[in-house]
């Protein structure tokens, strides 16, 4: 068995991965990559659209465009990178075991690890939609690959289940393919993706957005030959009558992300109910020095927020080393951060009770939309510590506040730190 | 060439017998309309390996049942299946209910059942199983019935046959036969076959072809049965847990499987078309409504496929195993529950019914009833892995990260006999796309491999056969095509 000892490793080499090894390689330790894919850029390679980039370097890339700066920049600064290499297991005291096909085994000895795995989507039957199981279903990330990397085309006609982003991409990268796209159809009643796709990807190619409904069967024995979709109420359930039957051979699923931790939870770090693993302002799990970015945290809309998330995961993973791996010292006491009113879920977890001078990074997602609004976070004893209008809010779109919580105040005593998303109370006396 | 025997139907029963009737110097072949074995009714099954109390008296599939359970043990040892004795609960939750699971250990035991017993103490119950409901007053535990994968056993029990020399002829259907001289010639789409004796095993289809011979006796519904399956780790129970039983079925279960995750179901509906294996919206409700009643906080969230399978219900409800008037013509139909507990006392049954037929059976110098277990990668230690890397590269690129599965496993599984050549085919015996990411991300790779394998275009490859194509052709040349003013398909 090939052994390796390394400051810090990184596992997965994709848009998170790589920003935060480049982090970390700047700071003179010695990190390295470990990737499954046979190159390194993830998932982001074959997002060939555009759109990415207007953040991280004020210009407009396109998903290979923007990750292929970072690879250049992982080259220049010599980060070894393991391709074609999958983790099969890491274990609480940081060492991680893989396979390859040139070395077999592989054990790594680290000082820190950064987990950069990123997400993987929901299928057919997380969401129990009844009928056949023909050939001709897919997820839409499944459905991008075989079309921008293996040049191959999965159907022909198509209908696209769920707004999320990349099922819209994929309507209008289809039509450009000259497949037909009948519909993208929303169980919720507004789009699930950001708002800009909407526009760029249906509106402007005519593929009707059918809100509120969903599909109740899958027809074909063979290959797909249609679906039903139907109506639902506010409870999402059906409405009789309302059954619409939309010919395609081709169905695509774009019903959400979810993080890919299995190896996480193997290895013990607590996770939270989304799907990532529960970390602190550091970005830091449960485990001591392990440190968690980009999607296998939580689900960013744009990879430019997934650089910024793993850029202070790879600052903090240095600070870890340096300041506590040689004394070790563990965790200390936290403050929970508590999802309230409107709020799905909130990042960090935690608070080190330390870190309260410190900038801290808070981002979270609303669970429905709506308009005037009040973004506050209380204390334990519900005193408000900070508050800050909002003209709407989507679950598409991540909500991040940077705050000193010792700026603002904040009982040091306090146990809890809650998140709301209220409407903004002049809204109701207006109404009143 | 005229075969000694020809059986039709890959099924379970179809391959079982074919197994056992490799130990004679026999020829034998097997006709399956699909592209694979275990395609029908044998791979969706609960999997459940019965103890036997269930069936009536009256019926032979009881005393089939009983046998087979008991015939497990060596069959596993020899073909390294997964198959595991966990036990099984039939959950009483009245007190009325526990006089009938008296009665049924009673009966079981006077039949040869081992160690039913009837437990009272709701703290010894909730011991052995701690996710059972609180409102259970007794069970009756069967300690011999345990999980057998329906479809493993049917891809071992193939490759057995096949090492020992029996023909496997997928893609075949059956659509005539005909009889003269004691001489049977089927016709397939794809040939002609000629044999001295049939035996009947096409599941779901066995009336028709029993009426291929003009032997209309009896008629077979598909019973339609729903499962939601759920992901690993989720929650896992020790025991199969039945409800109390109904006239229909066994009633709705929860039930861990043999790769860690669990289902609930099957449901039982009458339907008329056999190859209606849809799932509905009822059904799905059905059965988790069902199931909360055993394990009340199912996480409904975390199913990760949901299917059916139909029975193949024949209108006596017991097993069809017949010598019929049409001499060399045998008849294994209806084979329902408890059919897959039965298989091998089945086999028994048929070969018996050669032997009066007057087929001679001499036992073949160099048979070999071992088929060896597969190498998987998760059987390994961190040392033999190393090693088989070394040895072998294909072991060390991992194609599906849900299940942890190598390319080699799915080259093993292509190259074995009668082995995969659909995308399904490698799934349903390595198991990538088995996981939670349902071949998301592994089926590209899956594609490419089998392309490779078997040596056909990338398009070519199916996931399950005939008009099942995953893709419809390379990116440009639809739009080529259209641009051209060429049809649009």
């Amino acid at each position: 068995m090939k052994q390796y000892s390394v400051d810090v490793a990184v596992i997965g080499g994709g848009s998170a991965g790589l920003a935060a090894a480049i982090v970390v390689k700047k700071a003179e330790l010695n990190v390295l990559i470990i990737e499954r894919d046979k190159e390194l850029g993830g998932i982001t390679l074959q997002c060939i659209h555009n759109g990415f980039g207007l953040h991280e370097f004020k210009e407009e890339l396109t998903g290979p465009e923007y990750v292929q700066r970072f690879i250049n920049q992982a080259k220049e600064l010599e980060i070894p990178a393991k391709l074609d290499t999958m983790v099969i297991e890491f274990t609480p005291d940081k060492t991680i075991y893989a396979v390859n096909k040139e070395e077999g085994l592989i054990e790594i000895k680290t000082k820190a690890i950064i987990l950069a795995m990123g997400c993987r989507e929901k299928t057919r039957g997380a969401i129990n939609i009844p009928g056949f199981r023909p050939a001709g279903i897919y997820t839409a990330g499944q459905a991008q690959r075989f079309v921008n990397i293996e040049g191959y085309l999965p159907g022909r006609t198509f209908v696209i289940l769920g707004s999320g982003d990349i099922g819209m991409i994929m309507a209008r990268r289809l039509t450009w393919e000259g497949c037909q796209v009948k519909a993208v159809v929303e169980i919720q009643p507004y789009v699930s993706g950001l708002i800009r796709n909407e526009v760029q990807c249906l509106e402007d190619y005519g593929i009707p957005l059918i809100t509120s409904y969903t599909i109740t069967k899958i027809h074909g024995k063979e290959r797909l030959k249609g679906v039903t979709i139907s109506k639902v109420d506010r409870n999402f359930d059906r409405v009789i009558g309302s059954d619409k039957f939309i010919e395609c051979d081709t169905l695509l699923l774009s019903v959400g992300l979810i993080p890919e931790n299995e190896l996480t939870r193997e290895a013990g770090a607590e996770i939270s109910q989304m799907g990532g693993p529960v970390v602190d302002n550091n970005l830091e799990t449960k485990i001591d020095g392990i440190f968690a970015c980009g999607n296998v945290l939580q689900v960013h809309d744009l990879v430019d927020l997934v650089t910024a998330e793993a850029k202070r995961a790879g600052l903090n993973a240095i600070e870890y080393i340096k300041e506590r791996y040689s004394k070790k010292i563990g965790k200390k006491d936290q403050i929970k951060c508590i999802p309230g009113e409107n709020v799905n879920y909130i990042k960090p977890d935690l608070i080190n009770r330390a870190d309260l001078s410190k900038n801290i990074i808070f981002t979270f997602r609303v669970k429905r939309p709506d308009r005037r609004l009040l973004i506050q976070l209380k204390d334990e004893k519900n005193k408000i510590v900070y508050k800050r209008k909002r003209r709407y809010v989507i679950p598409s779109e991540m909500i991040e506040i940077k705050l000193n919580l010792s700026e603002q105040q904040i009982d040091p005593e306090s146990n809890t730190l809650e998140v709301e998303v209220i409407p903004r109370p002049e809204v109701l006396i207006e109404d009143d | 060439m005229i075969y000694d025997v020809i059986i039709i139907g890959g099924g379970v029963t179809g391959c079982n017998i074919a197994r056992t009737l490799s130990k004679y110097n026999l020829k034998v072949c097997l006709l399956e309309k699909e592209a694979e074995i275990a395609a029908g009714t044998t791979k969706a099954n609960s999997g459940v390996i019965h103890a036997g109390y269930a069936s009536s008296r009256e019926y032979i599939k009881r005393y089939l049942c009983i046998k087979g359970n008991k015939l497990y043990t060596q069959a596993a040892e020899e073909l390294n299946f997964p198959f595991k004795r966990i036990g099984s609960f039939v959950v009483a939750l009245e007190d009325n209910q526990i006089k009938q699971l008296e009665e049924e250990r009673k009966k079981g035991i006077e039949d040869g059942i081992p160690g039913l017993e009837v437990i009272l103490d709701k703290k010894k119950i909730k011991q052995m199983e701690p996710n059972l409901t609180d409102e259970v007053v007794g069970v009756l535990h069967a300690p011999t019935a345990g999980l057998a994968s329906p479809y493993e056993l049917t891809f071992a029990l193939a490759e057995n046959a096949a090492m020992n020399g029996i023909k496997f002829f997928r893609n075949h259907e059956v659509v005539k036969i005909k009889h003269q001289d004691y001489i049977f010639t089927i016709r397939t789409y794809e040939g002609e076959f000629q044999g001295r004796n049939i035996i009947n095993a096409a599941g779901l289809h066995a009336a028709r072809v029993s009426r291929m011979l003009g032997l209309d006796y009896f008629s077979i519904m598909p019973r339609k049965g729903e499962y939601i399956l759920f992901d690993r780790n989720v929650f896992q129970l020790n025991k199969i847990l039945f409800p109390i039983p109904t006239k229909v079925s066994k009633g709705i279960l929860v039930c861990p499987t043999l790769h860690g995750n669990t289902f609930v179901g099957p449901n039982a509906q009458n339907i008329t078309d056999r190859e209606d294996i849809s799932t509905t919206t009822a059904g799905l409700k059905e059965i988790l409504d069902g199931g909360m009643k055993l394990i009340p906080n199912i996480p409904a969230r975390s199913s990760i496929r949901n299917f059916a399978g139909l029975r193949a219900v024949p209108d006596t409800y017991d097993f069809i195993i017949d010598n019929t008037d049409v001499y060399g013509f045998i008849n294994v139909a209806g084979i329902l529950s408890p059919g897959l507990t039965a298989t091998f006392a089945i086999a028994e049954k048929v070969v018996e019914f050669l032997e009066l037929l007057g087929v001679e059976l001499n036992v073949k110098e160099d048979y070999n009833p071992i088929r060896p277990k597969p190498e998987r990668f998760k059987d390994f230690t961190k040392k033999e892995l190393d090693k088989k890397i070394q040895e072998d590269p294909a072991w060390g690129r991992i194609i599906c990260r849900c299940e942890t599965i190598p390319e080699k496993e799915i080259i093993n599984a292509i190259h074995a006999p009668v082995g995969a050549n659909t995308v399904d085919g490698v799934k349903f015996r390595c198991r990538p796309g088995m996981g939670r990411c349902q071949g998301g991300f592994c089926r590209p790779r899956v594609i490419e491999i089998l392309s490779r394998e078997l040596n056909k275009p990338y398009v070519e490859i199916t996931k399950r056969g005939e008009d099942t194509n995953i893709l419809v052709g390379k990116t440009k040349d639809f739009m080529l095509k259209s641009e051209r003013g060429g049809a649009s398909e």
